[in-house]
């Protein structure tokens, strides 16, 4: 495709503005906004993966992925702020998965160790554990907010923070779990998933290009339970003190 | 004579504030060992937060607590919790049967609380023993307190803390409960805390009583300081209350 073929494909951006000034929708701005800057974020992607490609060399890789994990950071951090040291308890659980998830992949040689697999690979790996990572969060916040008499009740009784939380902690590792797993079961079916759509159109063999998303899907569930477990473990502490209280700052006062 | 009465409960300049806005005020008074204590004022005097910062649920921003003569944070919190007991005017339940519920306390421990025991627990609060297998959920508020009343109990505390707890019954099932917190008192000795809303109950229950007003105890004394309080500010609720 040249970028001549590519400029004529806005007409797909024009269509939405006519539609949202006639309809008086209000949405032209932010089309013309999210046009303009996805343009120039994947066409500084695709010269930066361009150059790390020919470089070959590990420094750029890691630094690529570092920079992944920290804009991942960034983002899912906000749906915990109640939580302390939300930023290094998302960030540990990110390094950990994509340590995972690499060695296994080059440990087993299962992908080779270019630039060319492992940076796509790492970020579809780092990105999923992002949005598991904001669907704990927020479920887990609000499971913690909105029973906090139970929680209470169970320390009341003599009972520990771990076992005071458990509910709301497990009800909130399998609720973030669950839109992975039910994905999965009809992939294929309705929508064929974006990046084996991509290898095909870029000419793969389509058994090829199955091969290489049973991979990520596989990889997904993965990233999956472990981001939400190991987030959870790592956070539901710091709602409590050595008192084995729980801390008022990650709750809304009671009603009188 | 009254050398002999030690204090289960002793609180010395107790404060606690939340985000600069304090809750209870320079607390120093005591909870007479054995003794039936009742605790009144009008809400938001800070009569559920005083319970909670006995067994250890809140910590006071300054001042000293102490429990049985020693001091509040030389207990292990799961060991204070179970000596000193808690049953709220809210009942709060985890999901499942009464059952589960009951056996709560000693699930917690890696302990079981057979059929039979529960059954009984049942019968001290008045309930019948089929109420065992029922959801909590098709509890009435009523039945939910006295659930809640006996699964405190299972604990065994030694002090008792009792938030209001029969502000949902009906007048016979108020004075079951009466008779049984009674009955727990004279038998094990235990000492009971208890807020109520209702006077007649702290009369007639009651060894002591405080009152207590905008975080502070305003008047303190055996239960007949409800009959003839000195402070004016206690008559005025008094008069309030019993009308
Ligand atoms: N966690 C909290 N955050 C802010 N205010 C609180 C909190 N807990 C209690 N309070 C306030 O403290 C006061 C006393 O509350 P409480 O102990 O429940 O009173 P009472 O049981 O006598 O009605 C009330 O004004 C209440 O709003
Ligand atoms: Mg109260």
């Amino acid at each position: 495709m040249s970028y001549l073929h590519l400029s004529i494909a806005l007409i797909f951006v024009i269509i939405p503005i006519v539609l949202s000034k006639t309809l008086n929708l209000g949405l032209e701005r932010d089309t013309i906004i999210a046009v303009v800057r996805s343009i120039i974020q994947l066409l500084a992607v695709g010269y930066v993966l361009k150059f790390v490609f020919d470089s070959e060399n590990i420094i750029y890789i890691l630094l690529m992925i570092t920079i992944m994990i920290i804009a991942a950071t960034q983002n899912a951090r906000k749906k915990g702020v109640s939580i302390t040291g939300i930023t290094w308890k998302v960030a540990i659980t990110l390094v950990v998965i994509e340590a995972l998830t690499q060695s296994i992949l080059l440990g087993f040689s299962i992908t080779p160790p270019t630039a060319q697999y492992i940076i796509p690979i790492s970020g579809m790996v780092i990105g999923n554990s992002m949005v598991l990572a904001i669907l704990f969060l927020n479920r887990f916040t609000a499971e913690v907010e909105t029973h906090q008499d139970e929680t209470e009740l169970i320390l009341s009784l003599g009972g520990t923070p771990k076992q005071a939380i458990r509910t709301q902690l497990l009800t909130s590792i399998k609720s973030s779990m669950i839109p992975t797993i039910e994905s999965q079961k009809t992939i294929g079916l309705v929508q064929l998933p974006g990046m084996m759509s991509g290898q095909i159109i870029a000419g793969a063999n389509p058994i090829q290009a199955v091969q290489f998303q049973l991979l990520i899907l596989f990889l997904l569930l993965t990233t999956a339970s472990i981001t939400s477990a190991m987030l959870g473990y790592l956070s539901y502490p710091s709602l409590f003190n050595k008192r084995m209280q729980m801390l008022k700052r990650c709750l809304a006062p009671p009603e009188v | 004579m009254a050398i002999d009465y030690k204090p289960a409960v002793d609180f010395n300049h107790v404060n606690y504030s939340v985000e600069g806005f304090d809750i209870l005020k320079n607390i120093t008074d005591s909870f007479l060992e054995g003794k039936i204590t009742t605790l009144v004022g009008p809400s938001g005097a800070g009569k559920t937060t005083l319970l909670k910062l006995c067994n250890g649920l809140l910590s006071p921003n300054s001042g000293e607590i102490f429990i049985k003569g020693k001091i509040i944070s030389s207990y292990e919190p799961v060991e204070l919790r179970r000596l000193v007991g808690l049953a709220l005017q809210s009942a709060p339940m985890i999901n499942g049967s009464v059952l589960k519920n009951l056996a709560l306390p000693l699930a917690l421990q890696g302990r079981q609380l057979s059929e039979k025991d529960a059954q009984n627990l049942l019968y001290d609060v008045g309930l019948e023993a089929e109420f065992l297998h029922r959801p909590i959920k098709d509890l009435s508020g009523g039945q939910r307190q006295k659930v809640s009343i006996a699964r405190t109990l299972v604990n065994r505390p030694q002090i008792l803390l009792l938030d209001e707890i029969t502000s949902s019954l009906d007048r016979i099932s108020q004075q079951e409960i009466e008779d049984l917190i009674v009955k727990i008192n004279r038998k094990y000795e235990t000492t009971i805390i208890w807020i109520t809303h209702n006077l007649q109950q702290a009369l007639t229950i009651g060894n002591y009583a405080w009152v207590m007003m905008n975080g502070e105890v305003i008047e303190s004394g055996t239960s007949d300081l409800l009959h003839s309080p000195v402070n004016e500010k206690v008559k005025l609720f008094l008069k309030g209350e019993v009308k």
